[in-house]
């Protein structure tokens, strides 16, 4: 701990310390544009220079360390002064250079109300220009779907640069000139190629660089802003859901250091507006061939109808990717009621079972645990489109210092360095025997993780492959009391929660492939699940929130609210749980998706116990506890579940791991509701076809 | 004046062979080896005693600069590179030393490197200089042919030397944009600290001196460091290339004692001023981005480092521009301003913006289409560039302006009555660059 005085204010800070983090530890502001928390320094909008005594000029505090002070002639520590004449004559300078070739648009920017520039302007700046030349004029630049730029109004900070290049690992943006003639634009007007482009507007300290899709349609405040989780993958990032009266706006993200810090991908910013097209607003029943619309009377009526009749063993309940852990927990227990067996969660037939433990089927080493890896091997993941924000975080640990990964699956770009170690099953099975040079650096490393994707277990064979990689988890010591390095990676949101409340078959019961078999049930109520194609035969009930798959397969039609429109628990991919928090309602007559099942057990005379969202979390609560512990992760026994993993034994086929995220930005409903995703798609999917060439 | 037999570069005229065989008949590469054995510190020691001060600019004592370098590795190599990226208007020493005397430099990096336990080094040469490199390229093949550089050298230290051609811009001769250029990266200024002899070249330790600087080392530990010593005044010793430019009637470049007057090098070396002392204007007298001085303050004037800061101004590189009566003194600065506007790298905001603002103010001075309290307003610029920048360009481009309001402001004024008394009609618009 080193001694700085700051503003006549002593403060002991770590020396590595910038005199920026000691001017804030002292409780002085220093005002910044280039400077950003998570990014590297690059000093250069010079804003936050401060007068230190005894410097010949004044120090950029950003990039100035405390152990780089000189103390003073008696040994005193070294003075920072942040209120001073040379302080403010320096700030008010730089303010005026920043804006003279700034231009005069706030009334029509969309950064205003929320531009740092804005601001820090009314902070530091003077009231009147002195700059009567012209101002400099910029060509706009197309930089992707996604963010519209104005780049008179780019200070050239450079953050959105480094974003790409350090956090997304993409060298999309940069810039070219030099002198007042410098300007950042992307390698030929080429869309930036990352899965996480969005954030730069929001790094963006003006209006340069603003989300397009957004563009002039909501000022900051007349938005409603709801604290909440996404759903679009399983790492649940933590983002903000801002509204205007019952419409999303924006979706933005929140830090979460455990989570996403503060990034969010771009499906997850963007699915917005499939929120609000392709809706499912009143119920339907199929007749004729043709579904019409319908009142609650008529839906409920025809279900019971159909129930009533139906053998339980020949009814069914699948769980999709979106659905909260209170409606399934609902549904569950209504299927419990009416003594049906054949429930399901597991859409793709995953090889994922709560009966091997808890660490069976959730993220072991956790995302802040990741950060700690020594050497990480993926086995059919593609963590950059499955989970992107994880991938996110494996790239910062990999930037942090050396870190081998080896990858068993289709060759793709991670954004950063990786050995292709091989394509399937037989390459576990070399890793495992030792015959692979990766092995060794497996064995070798202290905090080994091990990452077993979809890719790998939703097939047939999967159970073999998931016990195959519990066995080399064990065997490379990757599972030990002090660290968990034995990993799922899960693609859907809904999966950890639905698993953690068993929403698997019963005894006898049948599973996702026996249910959607042809002439394998009469019912079918199908909660969100619309990557499956139900065989015709069966009653379908489809409750969901877009006109998607499931609903085109259903022969009545419920419909729920979407993940901003209804208070839900969410289960992550580590076995954190989250909660989502409402931020407008349901469109039309959809309700919220477990009062449709309490209302329609009351229907078919299984009235569930509980009247209100309340009771309904203390009935699960008391069944499942762990779930009252949001924002946790409930520690479960690693060791005995890879020890029973791994005991599961069998031989895996041959075929190589294929990933099961076909087009990143269309996996569910919500998304492909969403034109813009669409666009961003259709982008992805022409870069693909020019790099096949 | 400088005797004879105490010049360094015997053949800056190029009046003698460059090469080899002739280079070391007139004293280069002479008992290299012995001034080798006599170690890192007897030569960092003699290097100081001599008072070298830095030929780059900022004249900056070469020996305790080595100095700096880690006595002992920590496992990361120490590089040597010289900055060979002679930019600054006006200057053209660094020039003559690689197309005519490129063996004192090679020698020079040998002995330096040596001093700071470097076994490579990296000639960084300026984009312009395309005869140059070819010239130091032959050099430097030389001598890896007669073994005095390379793994296994007659000398016993193994040592590389290479040449890296600039692709020409002004902000690459900045110490960390070259570092940064070199390691193939766009030119733009680090920020300092760390300094580069901690973090330099590829993250390791790293000195970067000026061509003369190198090129004098070989002879003066030779000589002595007492005999650079005995040259010029204290702190100021040693000989120096003067590069004379402008309105003399024989300009060219001249090795001289510092301290010399302005007057003995104008009339000494350069056939004295054009139309005679009376018609001295004013100079600039180390490079376009010191303040000038006007004439009668610089014409007796000691042009060493220390009587040139007294004077608001600096020494710099040596480049002596003079500038006579006919001059339009305003309109010669507003080309300067031009010019650092022209190369400024962009990457901060004061230089960025205002260099570009107080060219734009200058030009219109140079045509008198301005406002009086225009000149304060822009002197205030200058300051608020001056200081808060990353790298010094900041300071060389206000500098240079400072200077004019400090010694010509009758002559803006001037200028702005005479343009105001006039009828014009609407001004001519001028777009934004």
């Amino acid at each position: 701990m080193t001694k700085i005085v700051v503003d006549g204010t002593e403060v002991d800070v770590p020396a590595e310390y910038t005199l920026l983090q000691a001017c804030e530890a002292a409780g002085a502001e220093i005002p910044r544009f280039c400077f950003h928390e998570r990014l590297s320094i690059a000093g250069n909008c010079r804003m936050c220079l401060v007068e230190l005594k005894g410097a010949p000029k004044p120090v950029a505090s950003c990039a100035y360390a405390v152990k780089d002070c000189r103390p003073g002639p008696n040994g005193e520590p070294p003075e920072v002064l942040t209120r001073s004449g040379t302080t403010k004559k320096a700030r008010e300078g730089v303010m005026e250079f920043l804006l003279i070739n700034h231009p005069l648009d706030c009334p029509i920017c969309d950064q205003g109300g929320h531009c740092d520039l804005q601001d820090q302007a009314m902070a530091y700046g003077v009231d009147s220009t002195r700059y009567g030349e012209n101002k400099r004029a910029v060509e706009e630049k197309y930089i992707g779907p996604l963010v519209r730029t104005a780049m008179n109004r780019c200070i050239h900070c450079t953050r959105c640069v480094r974003f790409l290049a350090e956090v997304a690992g993409v060298p999309d943006l940069g810039a070219i000139g030099r002198g007042e003639d410098m300007e950042i634009t992307s390698y030929l007007e080429q869309a930036m190629g990352s899965e996480l482009q969005g954030n730069v507007a929001d790094l963006c300290p003006v209006g340069a660089l603003v989300h397009k899709p957004q563009s002039y349609n909501v000022r900051p405040w007349e938005l409603t802003k709801t604290e909440s989780v996404d759903v679009m993958d399983a790492v649940g990032c933590a983002i903000r859901v801002d509204s205007r009266g019952r419409e999303v706006m924006q979706i933005e993200p929140r830090v979460n250091e455990d989570i996403n810090e503060e990034w969010i991908s771009d499906k997850t910013r963007h699915a917005v507006d499939g929120l609000r097209v392709q809706r499912l607003d009143r119920p339907f029943l199929r007749e004729n061939g043709r579904l019409r619309p319908a009142s609650w009377g008529e839906a409920f009526g025809a279900i019971k109808a159909k129930l009533g009749a139906a053998d339980p063993t020949r009814v069914g309940a699948l769980v999709g990717d979106l659905a909260g852990v209170e409606e399934t927990y609902a549904l569950k227990s209504l299927m419990g009621a009416l003594g049906v067996r054949n429930l399901d969660c597991r859409q793709a037939g995953e090889a994922l079972d709560p009966a091997w433990g808890r660490a069976a089927y959730t993220f072991g080493p956790t995302i802040p645990g990741i950060e700690e890896a020594d050497a990480i091997l993926l086995v059919g993941a593609n963590p950059r489109l499955e989970a992107s924000l994880l991938n996110v975080r494996i790239r910062k640990r990999w930037r942090m210092g050396p870190l081998p990964v080896g990858l068993i699956g289709e060759p793709v770009d991670l954004t950063y360095p990786h050995v292709q170690l091989g394509a399937g099953p037989e390459t576990l099975a070399d890793l495992a025997a030792g015959n692979h040079s990766f092995a060794e650096v497996l064995r070798a490393a202290q905090k080994p993780v091990v990452i077993v994707g979809m890719g790998a277990i939703a097939r047939p064979d999967g159970a073999a492959i998931l016990a195959a990689a519990a066995a080399l988890a064990k065997a490379i010591g990757a599972v030990r009391p002090d660290w968990h390095g034995f990993g799922v990676l899960q693609t859907a949101a809904a999966r950890v929660g639905a698993l953690d409340l068993g929403f698997v078959p019963g005894e006898g019961g049948l599973d996702v492939a026996g249910m959607t078999a042809p002439g394998a049930l009469d019912v079918v109520f199908n909660l969100g699940a619309d990557e499956v194609e139900i065989a015709p035969g069966a009653f379908v009930i489809y409750q969901g929130t877009h006109g998607d798959r499931g609903a085109a397969r259903a022969d009545v039609i419920l419909p729920g609210a979407a993940y901003t429109e209804k208070n839900a628990t969410y289960v992550n991919l580590e076995g954190r749980v989250q909660t989502a928090n409402r931020s407008s309602f349901p469109p039309g007559d959809a309700r919220e998706d477990w009062a449709i099942i309490r209302a329609l057990s009351d229907v078919v005379g299984k009235r569930l116990p509980y009247d209100s969202l309340t009771a309904l979390r203390r009935a699960l609560y008391a069944d499942h506890p762990h779930l009252a512990a949001v924002d946790a992760v409930e520690p479960s026994d690693a060791v005995a579940a890879v020890e029973a993993l791994s005991a599961l034994g069998g031989s895996p086929a041959r075929e190589p791991f294929r990933t099961p995220i076909l087009d990143f930005y269309l996996t569910n409903p919500v998304a492909r509701a969403s034109r813009v995703l669409a666009e961003c798609s259709s982008l992805a999917r022409g870069r693909a076809l020019e790099a096949a060439e | 004046m400088l005797s004879d037999q105490d010049r360094i570069f015997t053949n800056l005229y190029g009046l003698h062979a460059p090469g080899l065989a002739a280079a070391q008949k007139r004293g280069a590469w002479d008992g290299t080896k012995f001034l080798l054995e006599m170690g890192r510190d007897w030569i960092i020691d003699e290097m100081k005693a001599s008072g070298l001060r830095g030929r780059g600019g900022a004249g900056f004592p070469t020996g305790l600069k080595w100095s700096f370098m880690p006595k002992k590795s920590d496992g990361r190599p120490h590089y040597l590179v010289v900055n060979a990226d002679e930019s600054e208007p006006g200057t053209c020493k660094d020039r003559e030393i690689m197309r005519h005397d490129p063996h004192l430099l090679i020698e020079g990096c040998m002995l330096a490197s040596f001093a700071m336990n470097a076994h490579a080094c990296y000639i960084y040469i300026r984009g312009e200089y395309v005869a140059e490199k070819h010239a130091l390229q032959r050099a430097v093949d030389e001598a890896y042919e007669a073994r005095l550089v390379g793994q296994d050298n007659l000398h016993g230290y193994p040592f590389d030397i290479y040449v890296h051609h600039g692709a020409g811009a002004y902000i690459c001769g900045e110490e960390t944009a070259l570092l940064e250029s070199l390691e193939g990266k766009k030119g733009m200024p680090r920020l300092k600290p760390p300094f580069p002899a901690n973090m330099g070249l590829y993250g390791c330790p790293t000195t970067v001196n000026n061509v003369e600087s190198i090129a004098v080392a070989g002879t003066i530990l030779r000589r002595g460091g007492a005999w650079f010593a005995g040259l010029g005044g204290k702190n100021n010793t040693g000989t120096k290339l003067f590069c004379v430019s402008g309105h003399v009637n024989k300009p060219g470049n001249v090795e001289e004692e510092l301290g010399i007057t302005f007057r003995e090098l104008i009339d000494e070396h350069c056939g004295g001023m054009r139309g005679g002392w009376d018609n001295l204007l004013c100079s600039i007298p180390g490079g376009s981005s010191v303040p000038l001085v006007p004439a009668d303050q610089i014409i007796d004037a000691k042009m060493d480092f220390d009587t040139l800061r007294n004077l608001g101004s600096g020494l710099g590189t040596a480049a002596v521009i003079v500038l006579d009566k006919s001059t339009d003194i305003v309109s010669a600065i507003a080309r300067i301003a031009y010019f650092y506007k022209h190369e400024s790298c962009g990457q901060c905001t004061p230089c960025r913006e205002g260099t570009g603002w107080m060219w734009r103010v200058m030009l219109r001075m140079a045509e008198g289409r301005a406002q009086r309290r225009e000149i304060d307003m822009l002197l205030d610029v200058t300051k608020q560039i001056e200081g808060h920048t990353i790298c010094a360009l900041g300071d060389a481009a206000a500098w240079p302006i400072q200077g004019l309001i400090r010694h010509f402001r009758p002559e803006i004024e001037k200028r702005i009555d005479r343009y105001s008394a006039n009828p014009h009609s609407t001004p001519v618009p001028m777009a934004a660059e």
